[in-house]
């Protein structure tokens, strides 16, 4: 049938554009693999571990936010991470916002409410840059979805401090990091074993911490991945009816025509 | 104005009547996309590609438009707002996703659109200046589409920008001159984004009126087919309407199953995860990339490395880069052969095949950095690319034997009904 | 695409039926495909999750003295606080309901007699009524005066003359404490 092999022409062109459009996935971090962990929102029917993603949420409060903002995250958007609205409310109120101006034309601190993005640990990126020898800790409302592999790079960055080989020249101030480009991080290893105390028990292993940060931060970034693959499932079980559907009836409009 | 004898169809809707006698807008559908616009029968799939560019530009203003309600033109605010579209807005991601893949679709199908016409010889007269309209939309659209990536303002957004303008420094004398008229300014900064925010708006518009004239210029000899002869006789035709309305929609829908695939399960394999990365004027990526549609001209223009004589290696990449699309214009002219299908033309047949490959080369080569070796491809796949259009193709219509022809588009198709068509 | 199925050579009664289902399916699925490709477009106009959360404000109310009126801007629009006087509170029960073309005692419309807390638009039209002001011009009943289309709203903020069919609308509003005033 030359139809079919016109088909398979058109989706091997396809492929082939889709494969020639993934420029720098050789690149990432270098060429160094990345360390694979099994995320619960991969896949087609992927959806955030909400435990986790909890605990995920416990770790950048107690240590990530000390230095990293989360400036696009409000906090209303918690409650898609099983939290209730009290639970929301209260967690907003332990922050203290800045608003105003008020009827006196001044600037004044209020506690936070459920509307309010979480506040950043710095009021710009100069004042972060002094607090931190130079270096900008990146916002990371986005980060995983800023790098290649996100998720993976997280997890694997965050488990990739250890000591220089011998000969690795070490910039003053700088850390070693397997997988950082350039293996030169400004940040020192952020987690340590036990270093948070989980409500539910569970071990705070650096392992087990860098993938609960690793897994809020992903739901950070795409707080929408659950509505995609949930639209995207009926979407493509309806192309497909729909597809069928078109194919036959163009055979059946074409059967005189051949 | 094109009322001949075949195009008058009798409407019974007294509605539909009255409106006509007024406006011909109903004969003029029929005389376009119905009934009585003859079309040959032996269309193959590849013919698929033309109305599904045309719903892929329709989808792209839609989305556009709607997009356009929640963004903000401003460097402090566009980032943020393209945030806001992912978060916030009803079916906001939707939405954003659909339109920056549904540029990746669009470039998809016209290139495939283009490809089919290269191998069918759709270029040939008397089609050259709807071939060449052709071309002026695939330049709008590149236009479009470089200042639709700028809006979002991540770092991808920002250097490609500063890059791609900064091409025309290039141009002697008056360059530096062009460059900071395009900025508005000594840097990309708010104003160029503003003026890309209402160009990008502006263009698809153009390109659906330039589209206005290219179906035009398509109705006047009606499409090409896969054997390249003229339509001889009434059995060589069929009406478009419903043959080639279903088969159409049959291909829309496989286009959408494909374009749903990429907005709900890999929203992001054809971005860049630096333009997740707010703009920053003061530091650049560390690799730059243009998107996967740019990456065999991006590839051209990185490709001379050396100056000849008195011009600059930086001018003539720049040249080649915009030659290797306006070279397309001459191609009607180029080809010197009288015989359109690459099925009754053994030798051009392998190099179109050639050429295919050539670009797909130049295209992983632009997504590379230009070293060593691949450099050496680039310049090769370059010169390639420039030989096949302004060499081989005037040689080869001289040098090579086309295979006999058909007597007439029905003839193969109906005198074995059995079989598939001659290749 | 039916009528010219129609002239098919093919005859016979249960394939021309098969035929027709066919196109009838295939084309309520495309309809049906079109229609919810629509809705995304249509929706996104609706107002988004950020809006929807906006915050409730709190009012201090410790600087308005009686007589005295502030305004305050909620969900984009204004909140008339008014410290109603004595006269006034008694001015806005004493009215007879039946002569009114929205009925509604006054006590149904504060929660503390002497604030009166609505919104600041005259449900004629949506522009904002004068009487904030101790030199605005109040209207016939000593209230709030609509400047567009002369609607006049009494002590209550109830509609007394003019075009607008309801009165001013009370808001969600709660006292924290004393002198403090939530609204939303």
């Amino acid at each position: 049938m030359t139809r079919t092999k016109h088909l398979l022409a058109a989706a091997v062109i396809g492929a082939a554009l889709g494969a020639a459009a993934l420029p720098g996935s050789a690149t990432a971090a270098e060429g160094v693999e990345l360390l694979e962990h099994r995320w619960s929102f991969d896949g087609l029917f992927g959806t955030f571990d909400r435990a986790a993603a909890q605990r995920g949420f416990q770790v950048y409060r107690e240590v990530c936010s000390a230095c990293h903002s989360l400036k696009y995250v409000s906090f209303r958007n918690l409650a898609a991470l099983g939290f209730s609205e009290e639970q929301v409310q209260a967690l907003a109120e332990e922050y203290t916002v800045q608003d105003g101006p008020n009827d006196q034309g001044e600037m004044f601190e209020r506690p936070g409410k459920a509307s309010d993005r979480l506040p950043s640990p710095y009021p710009n990126p100069e004042a972060a840059r002094v607090a931190n020898n130079g270096a900008l800790p990146p916002d990371l409302s986005l980060i995983t979805k800023a790098r290649e592999d996100g998720p993976n790079y997280l997890y694997s960055l965050l488990n990739g401090y250890e000591e220089p080989p011998a000969e690795f020249q070490l910039a003053d101030g700088m850390n070693y990091n397997a997988y950082f480009p350039g293996h030169q991080i400004a940040m020192p290893q952020p987690l340590s074993p036990d270093q948070v105390t989980y409500a539910d028990g569970s071990t705070a292993s650096v392992e087990q911490m860098s993938s609960d940060v690793a897994t809020f931060l992903t739901w950070a970034a795409e707080p929408q991945l659950e509505a995609r693959k949930a639209t995207g499932l009926k979407v493509m079980l309806f192309l497909i009816v729909l597809t069928g559907l078109l194919y036959a009836t163009k055979r059946r409009v074409w059967a005189d025509v051949h | 104005m094109s009322a001949g004898p075949s195009s008058s169809p009798q409407y019974s809707n007294p509605v539909v009547r009255w409106i006509e006698y007024r406006m011909p807008i109903f004969s003029t559908l029929d005389n376009f996309v119905g009934g009585s616009y003859p079309t040959p029968r032996n269309l193959s799939y590849w013919w698929n590609f033309g109305s599904l560019a045309g719903i892929a530009l329709t989808l792209q203003i839609l989305t556009g438009i709607v997009l356009a309600m929640h963004y903000t033109p401003h460097v402090d605010f566009a980032f943020a707002s393209v945030e806001h579209i992912m978060r916030d807005v009803n079916f906001g991601w939707l939405l954003r996703y659909a339109h920056a893949n549904g540029a990746s679709m669009f470039f998809i199908v016209v290139y495939i659109h283009i490809f089919r016409g290269l191998y069918y010889g759709s270029y040939k007269a008397p089609r050259e200046l709807l071939w060449m309209i052709g071309v002026v939309i695939l330049i709008l659209m590149m236009a479009t589409a470089f200042m639709g990536y700028v809006l979002p303002w991540g770092q991808m957004s920002f250097w490609g920008a500063t890059v791609i303008t900064n091409l025309f420094s290039a141009i002697p004398l008056v360059g530096e001159g062009i460059v900071t008229w395009l900025w508005g300014g000594y840097a990309v900064d708010n104003p160029t984004l503003n003026r890309f925010y209402s160009l990008h708006f502006l263009m698809p518009f153009l390109i659906a009126g330039v589209v206005v004239f290219h179906i035009i210029a398509l109705h006047q000899f009606g499409s090409n087919n896969p054997l390249g002869i003229d339509k001889k006789s009434p059995k060589d035709s069929i009406p478009f309407h419903p043959y080639y309305t279903i088969k159409d929609l049959f291909g829309l829908a496989v286009f959408f199953l494909v374009f749903a695939g990429f907005v709900f399960y890999f929203p992001n394999m054809l971005g860049h995860p630096d333009n997740y990365i707010e703009a920053n004027p003061l530091s650049t990526p560390a690799h730059i990339v243009p998107e996967w549609y740019f990456l065999p001209f991006y590839a051209i223009l990185r490709a001379i490395t050396f100056d000849i004589w008195f011009l600059p290696a930086k001018l003539i990449g720049v040249i080649l880069m915009f030659g290797s699309i306006l070279v397309l214009f001459f191609l009607p002219w180029l080809d010197t052969s009288p015989v359109r299908s690459a099925r009754f033309r053994p030798l051009y047949k392998i190099f179109f095949w050639v050429l295919l490959a050539d670009c797909f080369m130049l295209g992983y080569l632009g997504s590379q950095t230009p070293e060593g070796s691949r450099a050496v491809f680039a310049l090769i796949g370059t010169l390639y690319y420039f030989f096949h259009f302004l060499i081989l193709l005037p040689l080869l219509g001289k040098l090579e034997t086309p295979k006999p022809l058909p007597a007439s588009i029905s003839e193969p198709v109906l005198r074995t009904p059995l079989a598939s068509p001659a290749e | 695409m039916a009528d010219t199925a129609a002239t098919h050579p093919e005859g016979e009664d249960a394939s021309a039926t098969r035929r027709d289902f066919l196109y009838l399916l295939t084309g309520a699925t495309t309809v049906v495909g079109a229609a919810s490709l629509i809705w995304p477009l249509i929706d996104n106009m609706n107002p988004s999750a950020d809006v929807l959360a906006l915050a409730s404000i709190e009012v201090d109310l410790s600087a308005v003295e009686e007589g005295m009126a502030i305004t305050a801007k909620w969900r984009g629009k204004p909140v008339f606080i008014r410290h109603r006087t004595a006269e006034e509170i008694k001015e806005a029960e004493d009215v007879d309901l039946a002569s009114l073309r929205d009925p509604q005692p006054d006590s149904a419309r504060v929660q503390q007699p002497q604030w009166l807390v609505m919104i600041g638009i005259c449900t004629h039209l949506g522009c904002v009524p004068l009487g904030q002001q101790a030199t605005d011009p109040k209207g016939s009943f000593n209230g709030w005066f609509c400047p567009c289309h002369g609607s006049e709203y009494d002590t209550s903020g109830r509609i007394r003359r003019g075009p607008a069919p309801t009165n001013l609308l009370v808001p969600d509003y709660a006292f924290v404490d004393d002198t403090t005033l939530r609204i939303g």
